[in-house]
């Protein structure tokens, strides 16, 4: 009774097939990481939920928001913010799996070992959804009163999966580059923290110095934090979703080549 | 494309940063055969592996596993190969099972057969008890383990075992031998490095010792052993103050001095005539020797001899 020598022998299926297999295998390896990790979860989810009560309370009152109260404005800007910072587990991931050796392991098999990525993205996806329903949740009980219609919250949903996807594909190319586990943490905070405060996520940018807010305006987090809030509120989204969108869908289609190629150019341990 | 070799190294040079690593390795493997790679740290051994498992490539020269080249089939090359690297390299969150079924489906065996095969191989390497904890609860042995086991989910007919049984205790190395030589049994080829004389003594068919990039002996154990000598006499001096005289004397003939146990080592035909000579020269010059020991070269001796290095073992010995 020798088990050591296997005797079944790899299936045959075409090449397509075997592409969807292997993403999915991965995909589930990424997601099962959320659950066999809570201390992540929470830990990512209870940042927000601080940073929440913080603006609703302490900073709020001194913030001039026009029409919307300062909670119904607030809400949009934590919810991006969370969802840009939970992007960067990506980057976590891919690290960690490179130093580990995971990826050489699964490199020296016959499969596109890049899924491996496409599963840290989707798990990023799916951990961002459940972070988006907590938070939105605490908004509820701190005075949150959205209008959005059924309709509005299926657009928010989209817009933020989409947003997702482009930072943790982002995400991803810095777990690449980064040499160890440490630098993963101070280059994902350097990318997030600007684009996140410089944006209209707590204030409305009118009150910023000229070339603050022509870079506020202008970039992707504001575009993707106004559409937010517009719907939220059931106010007129104007050409915001259009530039979010935009926004992402190029991030996205120039930082997949990139990942991708540098993936296949690693050769570190 | 040759038949009888199952891995083939022609000429292979591998720089990093302009750091010579390999420099011209030729190296041939017969199939369903062991060889053990033995080099010191630093040597190039993982690096080899890697360029042969076609995660690295190399900068000259060109690699065959079955037949096929490394870097323009490495697709080929892939499914041809198992892999175990020097680390271990398992998903620390989930259990030992759900890795194993993991690579059973990323080798495309199917759903079900997966976790049939799962179930066999934690039965085999004693992991049954801990399949369903995650793989951090592990110890560093049930990990080295869980590694070997995943590479053997498809049974590649080529595997590469980077120190496979580094870090292992006395009990769990014999397992892992003994697993080794099943899989030899099975017509498995394999090519594995090691830092250990005894495990390559013991598990391989042919040795090569690869030191500063380039293979600098290659042959079966007792090949390597009689390129050093017939015998190994070792001379004990009595007195500390006469070591440094002793050690002028027989200069030329000495293999290896160690001061500590006043002791040096030569090589020698071991004929009595000859070990007569050599006491006599020691007690021409007033040295009082306190033993001998008359011994074949081990391949430890023979490590020595060709690199110049100790191997870690003996360094192991030394310091404890
Ligand atoms: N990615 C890399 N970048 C730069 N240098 C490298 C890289 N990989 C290996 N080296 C260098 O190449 C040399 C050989 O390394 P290698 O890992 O092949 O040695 P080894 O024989 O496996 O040693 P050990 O017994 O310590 O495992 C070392 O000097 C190492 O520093
Ligand atoms: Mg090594």
């Amino acid at each position: 009774m020798t088990y050591i020598v296997g005797t079944i022998q790899p299936k045959k299926h075409s090449q397509v097939y075997w592409l969807f297999s292997d993403s999915w295998v991965l995909i589930q390896r990424s997601l099962k990481h959320i659950f066999k990790n809570p201390d992540q979860l929470l830990g990512l989810t209870i940042q927000p939920v601080m940073f929440m009560l913080l603006f609703r309370y302490v900073f709020g009152g001194a913030i001039s928001t026009g029409g919307t109260s300062y909670v119904n404005f607030l809400v949009a800007g934590i919810l991006v913010q969370s969802v840009a910072f939970g992007s960067l587990t990506t980057s976590l991931s891919v690290a960690t799996d490179l130093q580990k050796g995971l990826i050489d392991r699964l490199k020296s098999l016959p499969i596109a070992a890049w899924g491996v990525m496409m599963g840290h993205v989707t798990a990023d996806l799916v951990r961002n959804i459940i972070q988006a329903i907590i938070l939105i949740l605490v908004g509820l009980l701190v005075g949150f009163r959205p209008l959005a219609s059924l309709l509005d919250w299926v657009a928010i949903l989209g817009i933020v999966l989409i947003f997702t996807f482009a930072i943790s594909w982002v995400a991803a190319i810095m777990g690449l580059l980064a040499k160890s586990i440490e630098a993963v943490q101070w280059m994902g905070f350097f990318l997030v923290f600007p684009l996140t405060f410089a944006s209209a996520a707590f204030a409305p940018t009118s009150t910023m110095p000229w070339a603050l807010r022509v870079f506020a305006e202008n970039q992707p987090v504001t575009h993707v934090i106004e559409s937010i809030r517009a719907l939220m509120n059931g106010l007129p989204v104007g050409n915001h979703a259009f530039f979010a969108v935009g926004w992402c869908l190029l991030i996205t289609a120039l930082a997949i080549p990139v990942a991708t190629r540098l993936f296949r150019q690693h050769t570190g341990r | 494309m040759t038949e009888t070799f199952a891995i083939q190294l022609c000429n292979i040079s591998k720089s990093f940063q302009g750091n010579k690593v390999l420099d011209g390795v030729n190296l041939k493997v017969k199939k369903g055969t062991i060889l053990a790679l033995l080099g010191p740290n630093g040597a190039g051994k993982t690096t080899t592996i890697r360029i042969l498992s076609t995660l690295l490539k190399a900068d000259g020269g060109e690699a065959f596993v079955n037949g096929f080249e490394v870097s323009r089939y490495s697709k080929k090359v892939r499914e041809n190969i198992g892999l175990t690297g020097q680390y271990a390299a398992v998903d620390e969150f989930l259990s030992g099972r759900e890795n194993l079924e993991m690579m059973g489906r990323l080798y495309h065996l199917g759903a079900k057969e997966s976790k049939q095969r799962a179930h066999e191989l934690l039965e085999q390497f004693s992991l049954t008890e801990a399949a369903s904890r995650s793989v951090k609860t592990y110890s560093g042995g049930m990990r080295r383990r869980l590694d070997l086991a995943a590479s053997l989910v498809a049974t590649p007919p080529v595997l590469f075992l980077d120190e496979p049984t580094t870090g292992l205790d006395p009990r769990s190395r014999l397992a892992m031998w003994d697993v080794i030589e099943k899989l030899v049994e099975a017509k498995v080829t394999i090519l594995l490095t090691t830092q250990y004389l005894e495990e390559a003594d013991q598990l391989a068919d042919e040795i090569a010792v690869l030191d500063s990039g380039k293979i600098i002996a290659q042959g079966t154990a007792n090949e390597l052993k009689a390129k050093v000598g017939k015998e190994r006499l070792e001379i004990v001096v009595h007195e500390k103050s006469s070591f440094k005289k002793a050690v002028e004397i027989l200069n030329i003939e000495a293999v290896e001095v160690d001061e500590s146990r006043r002791s040096i080592s030569i090589s020698t035909e071991g004929s009595v005539g000859e070990i007569r000579r050599l006491l006599d020269k020691m007690e021409q010059a007033g040295i009082e020797v306190e033993g001998l020991n008359l011994h074949k070269p081990t391949l430890d001796d023979v490590f020595l001899r060709l690199t110049g290095h100790k191997t870690e073992q003996e360094r192991e010995h030394i310091d404890s």
